[in-house]
C-alpha cells in the first residue's frame, strides 16, 4: 500500500516534470528572445543610419569646359576684389553647359539644362580666378559640383530598382547618360561636408557650422560644470556637516538629475534670455543651460570618485600635519581625478547629444556662417540633424544620416576615451 | 576699458600681490629664524592677500555689470523730451535699440530724429564715462583692499585659517548652485504659469478637452479661438508612454533576467555593453529613425493588411521610445535582481524548483519593489522625452487611444509653442510654461515615489 502510493507519487512527479522542463525551456527562450530583440534594434538602427548616410561622404562632380569670358563675368581686372566678388561666375558655367549641350533651346529646356549643376558651383570658379588671375579670358576644363537631384540620380544608378528619377526628366536623364558615357561625371570625396556651414542646397550643405557651435557650447559647459561639480562634490563629501541644509542640497541634486531636459530649456528661456537678456541663439546660453543639466551627473560621479579614496590616505595626511584643505588638494583630488574626469567626459557626451533645451533657447535657426566665438549665433550638431530631418529634399536624408554618423562617431570616441581612462588610471586599494 | 581686459588686469594684480605678500612673509620670518616661526606657510599669506585683492573688486564688477544697462538706458531716456518717452515695454526696447544703432553708426544720424541723435550722443558719453568710472573704482578697491591686507600681515597672523575659510565658502557656493538651479526652474515655470492661470482658469486647463492654442489676432478671425484644454495632450502623452512601456518592460525585464541568471559570461560580456549603447544614442537619432524608417514601414505594413496608419502615428513614436528605454529598465532590473541574496536562490533550488520557477516565484517577488521603482523611473523618462515625439508624433491634439492615429504630447506642444518668436504676454507662450509645470511636477512625483519604493526594499536584505 505504502509502496504503491510512493510509486504513484513518483509517477505524478515524473509526468509533471516534463511540463515543468518545457516551461523552463520556454522561459529561457523568452529571455534569449528579449536579448536578441535588443541586439537586433542596435544593429538595425546602426545599419539603417549607415546605409542611408554613407553616400553623403561622396559628392557628384561634372567635368565642364568653362571660359573665363570677360563679358559674361563682367570682370576685366581679376585683382580687383570688389569686381571679382560681384562677377557672374554662374553665368560662365551656364555658357559652358550650353556649349556642351547645344541642342537645348527654349526657356524651359535651358532651365532644365542649367539645373544640372549646383547653384554654388560658381564659387569654385571664382576662387580659382582669385588664386590665378592669368586665367581671365582662358578656357579651362574643371569639375563642378552637380545639383542634388543629379547627385541622387547618379548615386542610385547601381540600385536594384533602377536609378531614382523622381525629379529628373527624361531629357535630363539623356544628358546625364551622355555625360556618363563620356566619363565626364564622377563621385569624389565630399570635403564640403566637413568644411562648409548649412545651406538650403543639399549638395552645398556641411556640418562645420553646427560642429563649431557644439564645440563652443561644450567649451562653456565643461569650463563651468567641471569646476563647479567637483567643488560641490568635495564640499558634500569632505566638509559638509550632516544637517538639514546639506540634506536639502543633496535632494536638490538628485531631483535635478531626474528633471526632463526640456525643462532646462524653459529655465534658460525664462531666466537667461528673458531676465538677464543674454542674446538668443548663441553658444553662451546653450552652454549655461547644458551646464545646469550636466552638473548633477558630474557631481554624482565626482562624489563616487571621492568616496573611493580610502580614509587611510586622509588619516595619513592629517597625521603628518596637513590641514583639511591640504588633505583635499594634495591627496584626495589627485587620487580621485581619473574617476572625476571619466564622469565629466560621460556628462559631456550626454550634453553633446542633447537637443530639446537648445530648441527652447533659439539655437535652432538657419545659420550659414560658421560661428567663430561664444557670441555668434549658431546651432549644434543634434539640432542640425533635427533641422535637416525636417527638410523636404530627398538629398537631405543622406546628409542627415551622415551628420548622425559624425555625431555618433564623436560620442563613441568620447565614451571609449572615458573607458580607457578609467581602465588605465583606475587604482585598486 | 573692456570688461575682459579689466578682469585680466585684476588677475595680474592679484598675482603680483600674492608674490609680494609671500616674499614679505618670508622676509618677516628671517629675523625670527626661518619660516617655521610664522603661524602659517608663506603660501597662505600670499593667498590671503590675493583673495583680499581680487574678491571685493570682482564682486563690485559683477554687481555693476548686472545693472549698468538698466541705469544707462534710464538716464538716456530721461534725456529725451517728455513727449518721446516710451509708454510700453516693447516701445521702450525699440527706442533703446534705435538709439544704440545710431550710436554705433548702423543707422545714419542724418536721417534720424535729432532728439534721438542727441540721445545717442548722451549714450556714447555715458558709456565712455561708465567705463572709466568702473575701471577707476574697481582698481582702487583692489589696491585699497590689498593695502589693508598688507598692513595686517605679521608673523602671528592666522593666514591659513582665513584662506581655508574662504576655500570652504567657495565650495559651499558651488554646492548651492544646484539649489539655485532648482529654484530657478521652479520660479521661472511657476511665475509664468501663474500669469497664464490669470488669463485662463486652471479648471479649463486641467479639465478642458479642446486644445487649440492659436490666438486670434483680429476679432473676426475664424478658427483661432485659443482654447487651452490640456486633457488631449495628457491622453496623447499617456498613450505614447504606454506603448513605450509595453515594449520596454517585457524586453528590458526578460533581458535583465536572462543576463543575470542564464547567460554565459561571454554572452553577458558582449550583450550587456551592446544593449547599453541604446541608452547612449541621442534622442534626436531615435526621432530620425522613427520618422524616416519606422513610420513608412508601419504605413506600408498597415496598407498591406488594410489598416490606415497615420503618417505621424502614436505607434511609431511609442515603439521607438520603447526601444530607447529598454536598457534603462534592464540595467535597473539587473541591479535589483543581483541584489537578491544567493541564499534565497539556493533554498528554492534545493527544494527542487527549476530555475524558471525560482525566478518566477522567489526572485521576482523579492525584487518586485525595486522593479516597480525602476519602471516608474522609466515612465518618467518616457513622459519627459522630447525629440522622438517632436519628430515622429503629430501636432493635432486628438482625444483618442487608437495607436494608429496622430496624437500630440505635452513636450511636443511646449516645443511648438516656444520655438520661434515668443511674446511673454500672450497665453499662447505662457501655456508652454504651464505645461512645463505639469511635466515638472509629474516627473518629480514619479521619481520621488520610485526612489522611496526602491529604498524601502533595499533595507530588507542589507
Amino acid at each position: 500500500m505504502i509502496n504503491l502510493t510512493a510509486a504513484s507519487r513518483e509517477q505524478r512527479i515524473r509526468l509533471g516534470l516534463k511540463k515543468r522542463h518545457r516551461a523552463e525551456r520556454q522561459f529561457k527562450f523568452y529571455g534569449a528572445l528579449a536579448i536578441v530583440f535588443g541586439l537586433a534594434c542596435v544593429f538595425l538602427l546602426f545599419g539603417d543610419i549607415v546605409s542611408k548616410g554613407h553616400k553623403a561622404f561622396q559628392l557628384t562632380y561634372i567635368n565642364l569646359e568653362v571660359t573665363y569670358d570677360q563679358d559674361i563675368l563682367g570682370v576685366n581686372d581679376p585683382t580687383d576684389a570688389r569686381q571679382v566678388s560681384l562677377g557672374n561666375f554662374h553665368g560662365a558655367i551656364k555658357a559652358g553647359l550650353k556649349n556642351r549641350f547645344p541642342e537645348a533651346t527654349g526657356r524651359k529646356n535651358k532651365r532644365e539644362l542649367y539645373s544640372l549643376v549646383s547653384n554654388g558651383a560658381g564659387y569654385n570658379l571664382r576662387d580659382r580666378l582669385i588664386e590665378n588671375p592669368v586665367l581671365l579670358g582662358k578656357t579651362i576644363k574643371i569639375w563642378v559640383i552637380a545639383d542634388d537631384d543629379v547627385d541622387t540620380y547618379y548615386k542610385s544608378i547601381g540600385e536594384s530598382d533602377g536609378p531614382f528619377t523622381g525629379r529628373t526628366s527624361e531629357q535630363k536623364e539623356g544628358w546625364l547618360k551622355e555625360l556618363i558615357k563620356a566619363g565626364d561625371i564622377e563621385k569624389r570625396f565630399n570635403f564640403n561636408f566637413f568644411t562648409e556651414g548649412d545651406s538650403r542646397e543639399p549638395e552645398l550643405a556641411g556640418i562645420r557650422g553646427a560642429a563649431m557651435g557644439s564645440f563652443y557650447t561644450l567649451i562653456i559647459t565643461i569650463l563651468l560644470a567641471f569646476p563647479l561639480g567637483v567643488a560641490a562634490a568635495v564640499y558634500l563629501e569632505e566638509f559638509a556637516p550632516r544637517n538639514r541644509w546639506t540634506g536639502f542640497i543633496e535632494v536638490n541634486i538628485n531631483n535635478l538629475a531626474a528633471v526632463p531636459s526640456i525643462i532646462f530649456g524653459l529655465l534658460g528661456l525664462a531666466v537667461f534670455i528673458n531676465f538677464f537678456h543674454v542674446p538668443r541663439s548663441v553658444p553662451l546660453v546653450g552652454g549655461l543651460v547644458l551646464t545646469l543639466m550636466t552638473l548633477p551627473t558630474i557631481i554624482i560621479s565626482s562624489r563616487a570618485a571621492i568616496k573611493s579614496v580610502p580614509p587611510s590616505i586622509r588619516e595619513a595626511a592629517i597625521g603628518v600635519g596637513a590641514s583639511p584643505m591640504q588633505v583635499v588638494l594634495h591627496h584626495v583630488l589627485p587620487l580621485a581625478m581619473p574617476g572625476m574626469l571619466t564622469g565629466a567626459i560621460i556628462g559631456m557626451a550626454r550634453a553633446l547629444g542633447e537637443t530639446a533645451p537648445l530648441l527652447m533657447i533659439g539655437m535652432v535657426a538657419f545659420i550659414v556662417d560658421i560661428p567663430s566665438g561664444f557670441h555668434d549665433p549658431s546651432t549644434a550638431l543634434p539640432v542640425q540633424i533635427f533641422l535637416w530631418a525636417d527638410s523636404p529634399e530627398r538629398a537631405f536624408v543622406e546628409k542627415t544620416s551622415a551628420a548622425i554618423m559624425v555625431l555618433l562617431a564623436f560620442l563613441i570616441v568620447m565614451n571609449t576615451f572615458a573607458v580607457v581612462l578609467r581602465k588605465r588610471l583606475e587604482r585598486r586599494w | 576699458m573692456g570688461l575682459t581686459s579689466l578682469v585680466l588686469i585684476l588677475l595680474v594684480l592679484a598675482f603680483v600681490v600674492y608674490s609680494t605678500a609671500r616674499s614679505r612673509a618670508i622676509s618677516l620670518a628671517k629675523p625670527l629664524g626661518g619660516i617655521s616661526h610664522l603661524h602659517s606657510l608663506p603660501f597662505f599669506y600670499g593667498m590671503r592677500s590675493a583673495i583680499w585683492c581680487a574678491v571685493p573688486a570682482l564682486g563690485l564688477l559683477i554687481i555693476w555689470s548686472l545693472f549698468d544697462d538698466h541705469i544707462i538706458s534710464t538716464l538716456v531716456l530721461n534725456s529725451l523730451p517728455e513727449s518721446m518717452r516710451p509708454a510700453s515695454a516693447t516701445e521702450h526696447s525699440l527706442l533703446i535699440n534705435s538709439i544704440e544703432n545710431i550710436a554705433s553708426g548702423a543707422l545714419s544720424s542724418v536721417a534720424s530724429d535729432p532728439h534721438l541723435v542727441s540721445a545717442a550722443k548722451v549714450l556714447d558719453d555715458l558709456n565712455a564715462m561708465a567705463a572709466n568710472l568702473v575701471t577707476i573704482v574697481v582698481l582702487s578697491t583692489a589696491i585699497f583692499c590689498s593695502a589693508l591686507a598688507w598692513i595686517k600681515l605679521s608673523p602671528q597672523l592666522r593666514a591659513r585659517q582665513a584662506v581655508e575659510k574662504a576655500f570652504k565658502i567657495a565650495l559651499l557656493a558651488a554646492a548651492c548652485v544646484a539649489i539655485f538651479a532648482t529654484l530657478g526652474i521652479v520660479l521661472s515655470v511657476l511665475f509664468e504659469s501663474i500669469r497664464f492661470f490669470q488669463m485662463v482658469p486652471a479648471s479649463e486647463f486641467l479639465l478642458g478637452t479642446e486644445w487649440s492654442p492659436q490666438m486670434a489676432i483680429r476679432a473676426d478671425q475664424i478658427g483661432s479661438s485659443g482654447s487651452f484644454g490640456a486633457i488631449p495632450l495628457f491622453v496623447g502623452t499617456l498613450l505614447i508612454s504606454f506603448i513605450a512601456m509595453v515594449i520596454a518592460v517585457p524586453a528590458g525585464l526578460m533581458s535583465a533576467i536572462y543576463l543575470a541568471e542564464y547567460a554565459e559570461p561571454a554572452v553577458r560580456n558582449f550583450a550587456k555593453p551592446v544593449l547599453e549603447i541604446l541608452a547612449g544614442i541621442p534622442t534626436v537619432v531615435y526621432g530620425f529613425f522613427a520618422a524616416l524608417t519606422v513610420t513608412p514601414f508601419l504605413r506600408q505594413a498597415g496598407a498591406n493588411i488594410g489598416l490606415d496608419v497615420s503618417s505621424e502615428s502614436a505607434l511609431s513614436a511609442g515603439l521607438v521610445m520603447g526601444v530607447m528605454i529598454i536598457p534603462f529598465v534592464s540595467s535597473l532590473a539587473d541591479d535589483v535582481i543581483t541584489a537578491v541574496p544567493q541564499s534565497l536562490r539556493d533554498g528554492s533550488l534545493g527544494l527542487g524548483a527549476t530555475k524558471s520557477e525560482t525566478i518566477k516565484k522567489v526572485i521576482f517577488p523579492a525584487a518586485l519593489p525595486g522593479i516597480v521603482g525602476g519602471v516608474m523611473l522609466a515612465v518618467s523618462r518616457a513622459v519627459g522625452d522630447t525629440m522622438i515625439v517632436v519628430m515622429a508624433a503629430g501636432l493635432a491634439a486628438k482625444m483618442t487611444i487608437n495607436p494608429l492615429e496622430t496624437v500630440t504630447t505635452v513636450t511636443v506642444q511646449i516645443v511648438t509653442l516656444l520655438v520661434g518668436d515668443q511674446e511673454f504676454d500672450s497665453p499662447k507662450t505662457l501655456a508652454a510654461f504651464a505645461l512645463g509645470l505639469m511635466l515638472f511636477v509629474v516627473t518629480l512625483a514619479l521619481n520621488f515615489f520610485a526612489l522611496r519604493v526602491v529604498n524601502k526594499y533595499r533595507e530588507q536584505y542589507d
